[in-house]
């Protein structure tokens, strides 16, 4: 039997939803039938809104998708100042302030509590520079990722920023694709460095080469069914199959048409694809899409450059993550800036797109890392760039424990959260920078944290994985967490083994501080720590070093979640100012 | 009017009526249970799976894990509370943190809608 979430949707679901949006942001928050906010909230995610969690009705978080990560100055700063007009809260946030944007590790944007009655306009200002939140959220295609500099980068096999535009004008807002068992994750990698991270998305188009007719040519190899949530983690399957450039947009639809139609509509639970492609196996699905979804003779794999990846991947020769300064093709440099968990004040927004803007920046792009890349800037322009005060904070030469820091959204907004998230990973990361001293051979280290299991962190793939949970102190319930070590993409691809488990938040900088003195001691050659983690296998990474409680002080051991707002004066969910009444 | 439950955002919070009820990351205390080895767990909600409606109760099953050892899984069937007036639809939730005995179900999950 379909799931409930179906039956909502084959009422109303798609672009009409649109129309339901604006009659309730006219009529105001009351206006949604009371029996009916479940499924109206459902809907509402195809436009990119999110109903933030139990405490913040009436709410909303809002995405908008932005494909490649891709803005010009201009968009920039219209998000910014949408971010400072409508998403503020009741309450501040006590290390980001009043309003922000967040930088999200699929390359789109979050902005927090927006209200219905505000929609339209911002809707309107969005469309006006040509953004958009359709199919942010909800059961469809979502943002297409891959690298921001795609066109510019030195390191690339194809340029696949038309390959990525062509998808996005071709499968977003088609009706056929716009109903889906779930929500499908696309990645398109045309570089080298392999900073699309194919690997966990639904459909991945990872660079690859193949003779054809006595000709080598560039393309893609297929990879179906990747993702990370609850604890079924899954690398995208190799269905052996390469594309060209041409190619990509019959292969994608074949395969969305394909998930459309087989995909499980009944368990919500068991709809992604990865769960198809571990039924099926690559083999019979790349033989359904043969027979009936497309209508040309797919080609066997070609060759791919996995051997040259480096973006998290954990190597030591090189960081392949855009952070710094970097030559483009054509003369000019992109920078990339260190955002610590992707979180950056709305005016400092405007500003950046003030400054990309006089400098003569086309581009200014997001990255799964959470941080901002501006393009384009010309040689002789590069130092007077570089020492802009904005800089100082978003560096191009961030310390490594603050440039490896990512952290998803937490209990500050999201319902299925566990604990606190990016406040703490902003703590941490200062924490170990002022009290651990970088072993030789780190330059860069990855430290992920998720609220839960669904992994919007990409907890898995990082040296240390944190994943939120609970445990007792003093018989008393606080955040605690899981660790995991040894994951990271890369040519050989590798989730984390979970060894250390609920450990207590303000005992896991103590955790990493006392590790990275063991690979300090322990570590042979120019060893990088993901290296030096692989050659243990999992019985000695437990217990490997021990968890404790240092200097670090950690405001957010409570439940965070009983609370309406982490950071209000008063906290008791009985306070919540919500709904708001301005939206009566 | 009829009672409508449901699980939503994965699982994220059980709705009844169309309001966020209870939601995940609590603890729970479970006795008499086969959940883990330990006399009484203390689970961690991190995920409704199924919703089933036992009237006047709402049951449900969670996934989650036993902090004390470890044990990660499903629980059995759950009271999560029950409605007190059918017609007004008013639920009242348990308290999570006093002890719940779990049961194997005693007839299908289909909420009555
Ligand atoms: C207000 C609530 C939530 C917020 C603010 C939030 C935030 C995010 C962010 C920032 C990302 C990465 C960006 C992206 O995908 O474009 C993400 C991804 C993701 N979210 Fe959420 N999320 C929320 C609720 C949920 C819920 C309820 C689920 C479960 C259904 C969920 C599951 C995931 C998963 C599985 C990923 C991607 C991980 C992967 O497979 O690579 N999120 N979310
Ligand atoms: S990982 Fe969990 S807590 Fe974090 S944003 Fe995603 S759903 Fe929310
Ligand atoms: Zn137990």
């Amino acid at each position: 039997m379909p799931s409930k979430v179906e039956g909502w949707k084959d009422d109303v679901y798609g672009m009409e939803v649109r129309d339901h949006l604006y009659r309730f942001a006219e009529e105001g928050w009351s206006a949604i039938p009371e029996d009916e906010h479940d499924a109206w909230f459902e809907r509402f995610k195809w436009w990119g809104l999110y109903h933030q969690r139990k405490g913040q009705e009436s709410y909303f978080m809002m995405r908008i998708g932005t494909p490649n990560g891709r803005m010009s100055p201009e968009q920039l700063r219209v998000i910014g100042e949408i971010a400072d007009e409508y998403a503020r809260g009741p309450v501040d946030n006590p290390e980001f302030g009043g309003a922000y944007c967040d930088w999200t590790t699929r390359q789109s944007v979050q902005l927090h509590w927006i209200q219905l009655q505000d929609v339209p306009e911002i809707f309107d200002t969005l469309e006006a520079h040509d953004l958009s939140t359709m199919q942010a959220c909800g059961d469809s295609w979502r943002n297409i990722v891959g690298s921001p500099v795609a066109g510019r980068d030195a390191k690339e096999h194809i340029d696949a920023w038309p390959v990525i535009k062509n998808l996005n004008d071709t499968f977003k807002g088609d009706e056929e694709h716009a109903n889906l068992p779930r929500k499908w994750k696309v990645a398109v990698t045309g570089d080298t460095r392999g900073s699309g991270q194919a690997e966990i998305n639904d459909l991945g188009f990872e660079p690859a080469t193949k003779e054809i007719d006595g000709e080598e040519v560039a393309g893609f190899n297929v990879v179906v069914g990747g993702g990370l949530s609850r604890k079924e983690p899954r690398f995208a399957r190799d269905i052996d199959v390469f594309v060209t450039e041409q190619e990509v947009p019959d292969v994608a639809g074949g395969l969305s048409t394909l998930f459309r139609d087989h995909g499980d509509r009944d368990d919500r639970f068991n709809a992604r694809i990865k769960f198809l492609v571990d039924e099926w196996g690559p083999q019979k699905l790349r033989r359904v899409l043969q027979e009936d979804y497309v209508d040309f003779e797919l080609r066997s794999a070609g060759e791919d450059l996995r051997d040259q990846y480096t973006y998290n991947s954990g190597r030591n020769d090189e960081t392949g993550d855009y952070v710094g300064v970097h030559e483009q093709k054509d003369g000019d440099y992109f920078v990339g800036l260190s955002v610590l968990v992707g979180r950056m004040g709305a005016e400092d927004v405007i500003e950046l797109a003030d400054l990309a803007e006089e400098y003569g920046s086309e581009m200014v792009g997001l990255t799964q890392r959470q941080n901002i890349i501006v393009a384009d800037i010309a040689e002789e322009d590069l130092d007077d760039f570089l020492d802009e005060d904005l800089l100082e904070y978003y560096s191009p030469d961030p310390h490594p424990f603050l440039r490896g820091s990512i952290a998803c959204t937490g209990t500050e907004f999201c319902s299925l959260s566990i604990v606190e998230t990016k406040n703490r990973m902003v703590r941490y990361g200062r924490w170990l920078k002022d009290n651990v001293a970088l072993p030789d051979g780190i330059d860069d280290f990855h430290v992920h944290l998720s609220g839960c299991t669904a992994s919007c962190a990409q907890p898995q793939i990082a040296d240390i994985s944190l994943r939120g949970m609970k445990t007792r102190k003093d018989g008393e319930p606080v955040e605690a967490f899981d660790i995991g070590l040894g994951g990271g993409l890369g040519e050989n691809p590798q989730f984390a083994d979970w060894v250390e488990m609920r450990v207590a938040a303000d005992e896991v900088p103590g955790y990493i501080r006392n590790l990275l003195e063991i690979y300090d001691e322990r570590s042979e050659d120019d060893e990088s720590f993901r290296e030096f983690i692989a050659r243990h296998d999992e019985d000695d990474l437990n217990g490997l070093a021990e968890p404790e409680e240092t200097s670090y002080d950690d405001p957010y051991m409570g439940n965070t979640k009983m609370t309406w707002y982490p950071y209000a004066e008063e906290t008791d969910m009985d306070a919540a100012p919500t709904p708001s009444p301005a939206d009566d | 009017m009829t009672t409508s439950v449901h699980q939503l955002d994965d699982g994220a919070w059980l709705s009844v009526n169309d309001a966020r009820r209870i939601n995940v990351s609590d603890l729970w205390w479970l006795a008499r249970h086969d959940f883990c080895d330990c006399e009484m767990a203390d689970f961690l909600a991190e995920g409704f799976v199924e919703i089933g409606v036992d009237h006047p109760n709402i049951e449900g099953r969670i996934a989650g894990q036993c902090i004390e050892c470890g044990e990660s899984g499903v629980t059995d069937w759950l009271t999560l509370g029950r409605v007190v007036d059918p017609d007004a639809g008013t639920f009242l939730g348990v308290v999570p943190d006093s002890v719940h005995v779990p049961e194997r179900r005693r007839r299908l999950a289909s909420p009555s809608e």
